[in-house]
C-alpha cells in the first residue's frame, strides 16, 4: 500500500466468536469512576491471547 | 465526519479513517481522504473528474484501488455487527465498589457524596458487612476467576482496619473458592502514612489518588473540613506513595470543572510533580451548579484536549512512561465486541455496596432509593432494574446506534445519562462530544508514534 497505512486490521467481528468471557477489568474501576472508556482496556481471554 | 460506517478526521497532521464495525484504523494520504468523500456514490471516472484539479489521473486510480482492497478485506465500509447477543445470562457479578466509609475528611464542592454524608448518615462499614459483601461477590461470580473490589468511600482510609481485615479475609476466600481478588483503593491521600502505604503497596493492584492539578484549582474544590486547602498536605504524601509503588499501578486522578477549562495545565502540573499515570475527568453534576460544564464551555474543552494531545506527544518522546488515561488506546489487544457493546456492566456485572449492605448499580447511584437493587441479606430483588441496566448498551441507546465512537466508549456512563436526561438510555450529549474528541486525540497520538 502506497497511500494507506493500516494501524490495526483486527476485525471486531471475529471477537464475537469468543467474546464475552467477562474476565477483563471493569472499565469504571480502573481510574475514571465517571466516564466510560473501554478502548484502553486489555482482553483477558486466555484462549485468545495464547494464539 | 461519518459516512457509510466510517469516520474520518484530520488531527495532529494525520488523516485518519476508522472503520466503525471492524474496528480497523487506517492512516491515509490526503488523496485517499478526499476520494472517500465520493467513493460510495460515484463511479471512478466521476471521481477522477471531480478531483482532476488536485491529483493526476493515475494517482487517483491507484489510491482508489487501495481503498477497494481494504473493502474486499472487510476493513472499510464493513457491515453492521450483529451484536444481538444475550449479555450476562447467568447474572454473574464480578466487580464491586465497596463503600467502606460514608464519611470523609475533605469536603469537595462537587462530590457526589454530598460532602461525605451520601444523602444519609455518616457511617463506616463494619467488618461483618464487608465480609458478607465479599462472600456475596464470590457466591454470585459463577465461573469468573478474576474478581475486583475497589475500596471506596467517602474516604476508605477512615476505616482502614476494616480494609486490612477484608483483604485478609479475601485471601482466605480465594483459596477456598479458586478465585482471584484484585483489590484497589481510591483515596484522597490525606491519611496516608507509613503503615497504610506499605499495606497498599503489598495488597492493592491499583491505587487511585485524588488530586485536582494545580494548587489553586485543587484548593478551591478540595477543601479540608475547616475550609483550608488540601494541596500542601496531600502532594508530598502522593509523591511518597508513588515512589513506593515502583512498577505497580497507580493513577493520580482529578476532576475538572468550568472553573478550570484550561485543565491541560493541571495535567502538566501532575507531570511536573512526577506523576506519570494520570487521569482528569469532567465533573458530573447538576447543570445549575456554577462550576458545571455547560454547552458554552464545550468548544474550549475540545480545544484543550487537542492542545494537551500535542504537549503529551512532545513529553512522551522523551518519557514514554507518561500516560493519560483517556489517551491510552489498545487497538490490537483491546476488548471483544461484547465488552465494547455493554461497557462498564453497572447494575449487572458490577455493583456498589454501602456500609449498611445496600446494593446499587454503581457508586454514582448510591443513595438514590429508586436505584436500590437489593441488600446483601436479600440479594438482588429488584430484578426489573437489573434487567434495565443489562439491556442498556450500544444497540438499545438510540443515539449510540449511529455513532462512530460506540465501540470505544460502549455507550457511556449510565449515571451521566440519568443525571442529565433522567434516562439511562439517553447519553449525556456533552460527555459524548468530549469522549469523541479524546478518542480522536488518542488515535492521532498512536498514528504519530
Amino acid at each position: 500500500m502506497e497511500y494507506i497505512k493500516t494501524l490495526t486490521n483486527k476485525n471486531l467481528k471475529e471477537s464475537l466468536a469468543y467474546g464475552g468471557c467477562g474476565e477483563c477489568q471493569t472499565s469504571c474501576q480502573s481510574a475514571c469512576k465517571t466516564s466510560c472508556t473501554v478502548g484502553n482496556q486489555k482482553c483477558e481471554n486466555k484462549k485468545v491471547n495464547k494464539k | 465526519m461519518s459516512k457509510g460506517n466510517i469516520h474520518k478526521f484530520y488531527l495532529n497532521e494525520k488523516y485518519i479513517v476508522l472503520d466503525i464495525n471492524s474496528g480497523s484504523v487506517h492512516v491515509v494520504d490526503k488523496i485517499v481522504y478526499d476520494i472517500l468523500d465520493y467513493y460510495l456514490d460515484h463511479e471512478i471516472d466521476e471521481i477522477i473528474d471531480i478531483l482532476a484539479n488536485e491529483y493526476p489521473r493515475d494517482m487517483i486510480l491507484n489510491a482508489y484501488k487501495e481503498i477497494e482492497l481494504l473493502e474486499n478485506e472487510d476493513l472499510i465500509f464493513s457491515n453492521d455487527l450483529n451484536t444481538n447477543f444475550e449479555y450476562n445470562k447467568e447474572n454473574v457479578i464480578k466487580a464491586m465498589c465497596l463503600h467502606v466509609a460514608h464519611d470523609c475528611n475533605l469536603k469537595c464542592r462537587y462530590c457526589f457524596a454530598s460532602q461525605g454524608n451520601f444523602k444519609g448518615q455518616r457511617q463506616l462499614m463494619d467488618l461483618e458487612t464487608g465480609m458478607r459483601a465479599l462472600d456475596f461477590l464470590v457466591e454470585n461470580s459463577g465461573n469468573r476467576k478474576n474478581l475486583e473490589v475497589d475500596f471506596f468511600g467517602g474516604e476508605p482510609l477512615m476505616n482502614f482496619d476494616v480494609v486490612k481485615d477484608l483483604v485478609a479475609y479475601g485471601r482466605k476466600l480465594e483459596k477456598k473458592s479458586n478465585k482471584h481478588f484484585r483489590f484497589t483503593i481510591t483515596t484522597n491521600a490525606l491519611l496516608l502514612n507509613d503503615e497504610n502505604m506499605n499495606f497498599i503497596n503489598e495488597n492493592m493492584d491499583n491505587v487511585v489518588l485524588s488530586l485536582d492539578g494545580r494548587k489553586s484549582v485543587n484548593d478551591y474544590m478540595r477543601m479540608t473540613l475547616n475550609d483550608g486547602g488540601s494541596y500542601d498536605v496531600i502532594v508530598p504524601k502522593i509523591k511518597e506513595m508513588i515512589e513506593r509503588r515502583k512498577d505497580k499501578d497507580y493513577y493520580v486522578r482529578g476532576t475538572f470543572t468550568s472553573k478550570n477549562l484550561d485543565f491541560s495545565k493541571d495535567c502538566l502540573e501532575y507531570y511536573k510533580n512526577g506523576f506519570k499515570n494520570i487521569s482528569i475527568e469532567p465533573v458530573v453534576t447538576d447543570p445549575k451548579e456554577d462550576y458545571a460544564i455547560r454547552e458554552e464551555h464545550i468548544e474550549t474543552i475540545l480545544k484543550g484536549y487537542e492542545e494537551f494531545s500535542r504537549e503529551y506527544m512532545e513529553l512522551r518522546k522523551n518519557d514514554p512512561e507518561f500516560l493519560f488515561f483517556h489517551f491510552m488506546i489498545d487497538l490490537n489487544q483491546g476488548p471483544c465486541a461484547v465488552k465494547k457493546s455493554v461497557g462498564c456492566g453497572a447494575g449487572s456485572e458490577y455493583i456498589a455496596v454501602t456500609p449498611e449492605g445496600d446494593i446499587f448499580p454503581c457508586h454514582q447511584f448510591v443513595g438514590e432509593e429508586e436505584f436500590k437493587l437489593g441488600t446483601l441479606q436479600t440479594g438482588i430483588t429488584n430484578t426489573k432494574l437489573r434487567d434495565k441496566f443489562k439491556q442498556a448498551n450500544v444497540n438499545t441507546k438510540e443515539k449510540c446506534k449511529t455513532c462512530w465512537a460506540k465501540f470505544y466508549c460502549s455507550g457511556g456512563c449510565h449515571a451521566n445519562a440519568y443525571y442529565s436526561n433522567n434516562n439511562i438510555l439517553e447519553p449525556h450529549e456533552l460527555s459524548c462530544r468530549m469522549e469523541k474528541k479524546r478518542l480522536e486525540c488518542a488515535i492521532s497520538i498512536l498514528a504519530n508514534e
